[in-house]
């Protein structure tokens, strides 16, 4: 029963942040119809950036929380001013081009920006300093830290934020409005382009927080730790119903949940024929599962039929 | 009418005598190292010509494509190696390799019939990561593909008892075993390029260039578009098991990092950059894109050390970041391909003018 309520507790911590991920992918796709392939390589760059401005200031004698909090901040400004770009580099030109056009760009973004990562902070691999409090509780017989408390209730206090943005703000209402039809909201005087790169801001600025957040967690970093996660992400996305911001945090959270359950109970389950390092196959087949049956995911609308 | 029948015949003789006489003459000039460059060069070929057939004429985005070149890979070392103590004969290989990769291009394909675009994209590279997890893993309980060590020591192909892995002599002439693999890669290319260019013409090919132009109409046209895709994604995988197959003969040795996301992506770009659907520019693609990195390495090396006096990129990740920047170029500028089909040009263009 224990390990039952310690994996439930890894999977909601990996859940919040695939759930933050998620956001940008779906947000991105809600407005745009359009796989952001680059949001994975976005949230490896925020781990990066916060990591070594983090390692510059670990022994500066500041308290460690206050320079993960640093780390995170020095990285929001890097990963918005890259998203940013992306969009209007490999994205803006391609509007109105053939659907494969953009999703081509965005896997050659994703190639550059994990070479360009592979140059500045080379093939090995970063570990996060130990700096931050290694305290924790314990409920039922599981072990939670606090670091992982921290991470969950970030993570959620974000998505309320984002949820009153979207839902009770003027931008909000105009980020809707683009979803709902570009042409249309132009014409109510909607900037759309504005609206767009916003949302390249917002998005990334989450994947700015995740990373930090996946990096404290498993105490390591490295160049190509984005393309897995953002896989992931993407399927948690499509999970809770792509373009749909709720369905895409209960997505994350059900990935998590499922990801950390399969891994420790497959073992169990095929007698032992397959084990644990079969972990990232599961969001592959729940994704294949997800579009067979259900392609508007869990708390999608209709799935318009469309090339 | 007449000469100009005899012009062509002339013009593929001269052709045929000048790929027979390329392996000599690359092999004297530049090094045997470049035959074996060239051999790989036809393997990607074949790859890129089966992945067009997907994404080019059916208009599938496949990113998953290597997984069907890992299976061909991967049944031709376990049937020919020491790790289950088989020694098939190639020729029983290849046809049954390009058959299982067929079949895994059905078993990806049915599930993911209702998908279009960028949904179809991710599923397909779920699938190239599952499929390569698997052969990673699946080394216990039951060895089948002894994990990341991979198999070695599988048999090299052998022609009429002849292995193509030492020098053959005949006719006064030396063949090196690069040689040899050059002329059975090529003949095994020409023959993909002429089962490509008779699907295009075919029923089929027509009905695979009407879905991706609109699935719709195609449908409404009397198309089983159904059986028509699923065709496409078995057809495209037979190319590359059999270009799997021959790589495993020809390298002697399969592991799974040989077949990651980014050779899939790799082939990709070959018929992106080429022109997807137009089967002359995607061999360009292929050719390009296995021989440039290769001169890449030869040439930035001494090029970095010349102007800086140190190597400041390393040449692995300067072919990546090449890679990447090109395909974003050619989708931003000639987002056609460099050598486009005509059909296809005008259509851009018009989707420019609107």
């Amino acid at each position: 029963m224990d390990t039952f309520i310690q994996q439930i507790i890894n999977g909601l911590v990996l859940g919040s942040i695939y759930a933050l991920v998620a956001l940008g992918y779906t947000m991105v796709y809600g407005i745009l119809g359009l796989i952001n392939f680059a949001h994975g390589e976005v949230v490896m760059i925020g781990a990066l950036t916060a990591l070594t401005v983090i390692k510059l200031l670990a022994d500066s004698g500041l308290p460690g929380t206050l320079v993960v909090l640093i780390g995170m901040l020095a990285a929001i400004p890097v990963c918005m001013a890259l998203g940013f770009t992306i969009e209007r580099v490999a994205y803006r030109p391609l509007r109105n081009a053939p659907r494969l056009a953009p999703l081509i760009t965005a896997i050659g973004v994703s190639i550059v920006l994990q070479q360009l990562a592979m140059i500045f902070w080379g093939r090995n691999y970063h570990a996060f300093p130990p700096i931050l409090p290694t305290t924790g509780r314990d409920i039922g017989g599981a072990h939670i830290t606090d670091l992982q408390i921290v991470i969950v209730l970030l993570a959620a206090a974000i998505m309320a934020g984002l949820m009153l943005l979207v839902n009770k703000t003027r931008l909000g209402r105009a980020m809707r409005a683009t979803a709902e039809n570009p042409q249309i909201a132009g014409l109510m005087g909607v900037n759309i382009n504005v609206i767009i790169s916003a949302t390249f801001l917002i998005g990334s600025a989450l994947a700015a927080v995740a990373g930090v957040m996946v990096s404290a967690n498993y105490s390591i970093a490295h160049y190509h730790m984005g393309f897995i996660l953002g896989l992931k992400a993407f399927t948690a996305a499509v999970l809770g119903g792509i373009g749909n911001l709720p369905g895409a945090m209960l997505g994350g959270v059900l990935l998590g949940l499922i990801e950390s359950l399969g891994a420790g109970y497959i073992g169990d389950l095929t007698g032992g024929f397959l084990g644990s390092h079969y972990q990232d196959v599961f969001a592959f087949f729940v994704l294949i599962l997800v579009l067979v049956f259900r392609p508007s995911g869990l708390m999608g609308e209709k799935v318009a039929e469309r090339a | 009418m007449i000469t100009d029948r005899r012009k062509a015949l002339l013009g593929m003789v001269l052709i045929g005598v000048a790929l027979a006489l390329l392996p000599f003459i690359i092999g004297k000039g530049l090094g045997n190292a470049w035959v074996r460059v060239l051999d790989f060069a036809l393997l990607y070929v074949m790859l890129a010509l089966g992945l067009n057939i997907v994404v080019g004429f059916a208009g599938l985005l496949d990113l998953g494509y290597i997984a069907f070149y890992a299976v061909g890979a991967y049944l031709y070392a376990l049937l020919a190696s020491p790790h289950f103590g088989l020694h098939w004969p190639v020729w029983a290989i290849l046809p049954l390799g390009a058959l299982v990769a067929g079949i895994f291009g059905v078993l990806l394909g049915a599930p993911t019939l209702r998908l279009r675009g960028d949904y179809l994209a991710i599923v397909t590279l779920g699938f190239g990561e599952i499929v390569r997890i698997f052969m990673n893993n699946l080394n216990a309980p039951i060895n089948i593909t002894n994990g990341p060590q991979g198999i070695s020591q599988i048999d090299p192909v052998r022609i009429a008892g002849v292995p193509l892995s030492k020098t053959f002599e005949a006719f006064g002439l030396s063949f090196p075993s690069v040689y040899l693999y050059y002329y059975l890669f090529l003949a095994l290319t020409l023959l993909v390029i002429f089962v490509s260019i008779r699907l295009e013409d075919s029923r089929i090919g027509r009905a695979w260039v009407a879905i991706r132009e609109d699935e719709i109409a195609a449908k409404a046209c009397g198309i089983d578009t159904r059986n028509v895709k699923l065709l496409a994604f078995a057809m495209g995988a037979t190319f590359g098991g059999v270009a799997g197959g021959l790589f495993a003969g020809f390298q002697e040795f399969v592991s799974p990092e040989s077949f990651g996301l980014m050779e899939s992506i790799m082939v990709l770009c070959m018929v992106v950059l080429g022109g997807m659907g137009h089967i002359p520019g995607v061999i360009l693609g292929g050719l390009l894109l296995a021989i440039l990195p290769e001169a890449l390495r030869h040439g930035a090396v001494p090029m970095q050390q010349a102007a800086f006096g140190k190597v400041l990129l390393d040449p692995e990740s300067l072919r990546m970041l090449l890679f990447g920047l090109a395909l974003i170029a050619v989708m931003l500028y000639r987002p056609a391909g460099l050598w486009p089909e005509a059909r296809r040009k005008r259509e851009f263009l018009a989707e420019k003018a609107k």
